[in-house]
């Protein structure tokens, strides 16, 4: 009985392991043989250990193609992750600081904007028209604005869920001592913020870094295209280099795997709040 | 454990030095940055929706037409049929996610060999973008060459179903490519409302004798109910806003076959019937709100009551 059990469970466990692989890791594995394949092997779309290995020149040929376009995007994606996640980190701290510490009149207000945030879907024409009679539309700063209107809302949940958590005799302490607001909430409070910072800032930078809907929308053209926006044109443009194109989403897919490596923890702490209440 | 310093409830002058207090520590002006922000590219557009869905507009002039692009958009099939196409995709991810990431997290969390191996790769699609998965499964199902049914004419000796090109298939398979890349997220959030349950429940249910599954039915799915609500919730808003990975699939195409409203807002936008691209996205928000605003609202009443 018991070995029977015993060799039961290994054998759910290789199955486990082999439809999994199967599953989730052979597209992963195509992509990567894709992309190290020659233009006519990797034209017959078949699932093949490359005859030739020439995965490098694959990747510099995909950085210089267009005037080196990918260079350029990327650097646009990385302005647009850092900046918009910058500052949706310290808006939304600050929201989320006086909206735990303080009880106003207007929290019910907030509470409603923070749930209509999570829930309802951008109205996108009525945004360009904002974005256009502001200045904003077609510019990186318009788009990191937008990213943080559109993030705000998940990050001021979390964020004060965070600090209900951090005891107000602290913050009593700094104002005894004489602290002003900014200097409480900059020097005292934002510090020991520091897993939740962690945690928003990987869980946004996923979202913004692979968002495509948005750059779409509001950062139309090539001149300052993100890497998906520049993955998606190079689709439509060059139907017959399939390795070109598979080692473009094995470039612009690596910054993420890296990241999930460092901050696994983090990640999986980011998606589950929620999961565990009480 | 909340010990904030007792404060006397009559108003006394301490108790208005206190306010006091608050107010010089936790400033309004807190909320005007982001709120700001907030303000002008969310709320106001979304305000403004309601006003323009109602007219013929070209960013530049908006005349008032009434429930004219309503009525188009209910009378078109191409139209209609997006709505539709809208709930059957988000129902469908959401419960494939369900049961799905239910079942995994169930396995995932048992004492397996390469447990950590697992959990990390049923997570990976998670990390990579909409149009990198898109296009990837474009080519995996490409119906002549791709890899997909290579296998499937290896097995059966005759040629694969056009899995994004048949009008009746290309929605399926949509579906299917978002639960491969949103299961993982599922899973996750079920492995980590399954850790929460206090291990003394699979104690008193192993010493009373239960078999696996009477623990599965009577101890985790009941008490995971959290996780439950919590991925029903998230796979219903990201379903039914759902657009990067059908435009980079199907485009919404063959014809009409798998257009969804997000998508038919994008295609209106680039024909320039602004009017009717905004009108689809009211449309959108009222479907979106009707459904996950009472939903969420009784899930969190049956949460209290477990």
């Amino acid at each position: 009985m018991n070995t029977m059990r015993r060799s039961s469970r290994w054998l759910a466990g290789l199955s486990g392991i082999i439809i999994t692989t199967v599953l989730f890791l052979v597209p992963f594995a195509f992509v990567f043989t894709m992309a190290a394949k020659d233009e006519n092997e990797a034209s017959m779309l078949q699932f093949s250990w490359p005859t030739h290995f020439q995965l490098w020149d694959n990747v510099v040929a995909v950085f210089q193609a267009r005037d080196y376009m990918l260079v350029i995007a990327f650097i646009n994606s990385t302005i647009l992750t850092v900046a918009s996640v910058t500052l949706l980190v310290i808006l939304g701290a600050m929201i989320g600081f006086v909206l735990d510490r303080r009880v106003s009149k207007l929290n019910p207000l907030i509470n409603t904007l923070v749930l209509a945030g999570l829930i309802i879907p951008p109205a996108v024409v009525p945004t360009i028209w904002v974005m256009q009679s502001t200045g904003l539309f077609k510019t990186l700063p318009g788009l990191i604005l937008v990213e943080v209107a559109f993030g705000l809302a998940f990050t001021v949940l979390t964020m004060r869920a965070f600090i209900a958590t951090i005891p107000k005799e602290i913050d009593e302490a700094a104002i005894v001592d004489g602290a002003g607001p900014l200097r409480l909430f900059f020097q005292v409070i934002f510090p020991l913020l520091r897993s939740v910072i962690i945690t928003i800032v990987v869980v946004q930078s996923i979202f913004v870094f692979n968002d495509f809907q948005n750059p779409l929308y509001f950062l139309p053209g090539d001149a300052n295209a993100t890497v998906q926006l520049t993955l998606f044109n190079y689709m439509s443009q060059q139907r017959t280099s399939y390795n070109l194109l598979f080692t473009n989403i094995l470039v612009i897919t690596v910054p993420m795997l890296i990241m999930y490596i460092f901050f696994q923890r983090q990640i999986v702490a980011g998606m589950t709040s929620g999961a565990v209440k009480g | 454990m909340s010990t904030t310093s007792t404060r006397p409830k009559a108003p006394t002058r301490a108790s208005r030095a206190t306010a006091r207090h608050v107010d010089r520590s936790y400033p309004l002006w807190f909320y005007v940055p982001g709120g700001l922000v907030y303000l002008i590219l969310f709320i106001v557009p979304t305000i403004m929706s309601f006003y323009f869905a109602f007219t013929r507009w070209t960013l530049f002039k908006a005349t008032f037409i009434g429930f004219d692009n309503f009525v188009l958009f209910f009378n078109e099939p191409g139209l209609i049929g997006s709505l539709r196409n809208t709930l059957v995709y988000g129902v469908l991810t959401s419960v494939s996610k369900v049961v799905l990431g239910m079942l995994l997290a169930v396995v995932l969390s048992s004492p397996l060999i390469a447990r950590g191996y697992l959990r990390s790769v049923t997570f990976f699609p998670v990390l990579v973008s909409s149009v990198g998965v898109g296009l990837t499964f474009q080519v995996l199902l490409d119906p002549f060459h791709g890899p997909v049914n290579a296998v499937w004419s290896a097995i059966t000796g005759a040629d694969g179903p056009r899995w994004l090109t048949d009008p009746k298939l290309a929605l399926y398979s949509v579906v299917g490519i978002d639960v491969w890349k949103g299961v993982g997220l599922a899973t996750l959030i079920y492995i980590a409302g399954i850790a929460a349950i206090p291990n003394e429940y699979f104690e008193a249910a192993r010493v009373d004798g239960a078999s696996s599954w009477q623990i599965f039915r009577n101890v985790i799915l009941p008490l995971s109910f959290p996780a439950t609500s919590t991925v029903i919730i998230l796979s219903l808003i990201g379903g039914l806003r759902s657009f990067d990975l059908i435009w980079s699939t199907t485009q919404g195409g063959p014809g009409f076959a798998s257009d969804v409203i997000a998508s038919v807002i994008y295609k209106q936008y680039q024909a320039g019937f602004y009017g009717l691209s905004t009108a689809g996205n009211v449309v959108l928000f009222l479907v979106v709100t009707a459904i996950v605003y009472p939903l969420s609202r009784w899930l969190n009443s049956r949460e209290a009551v477990l």
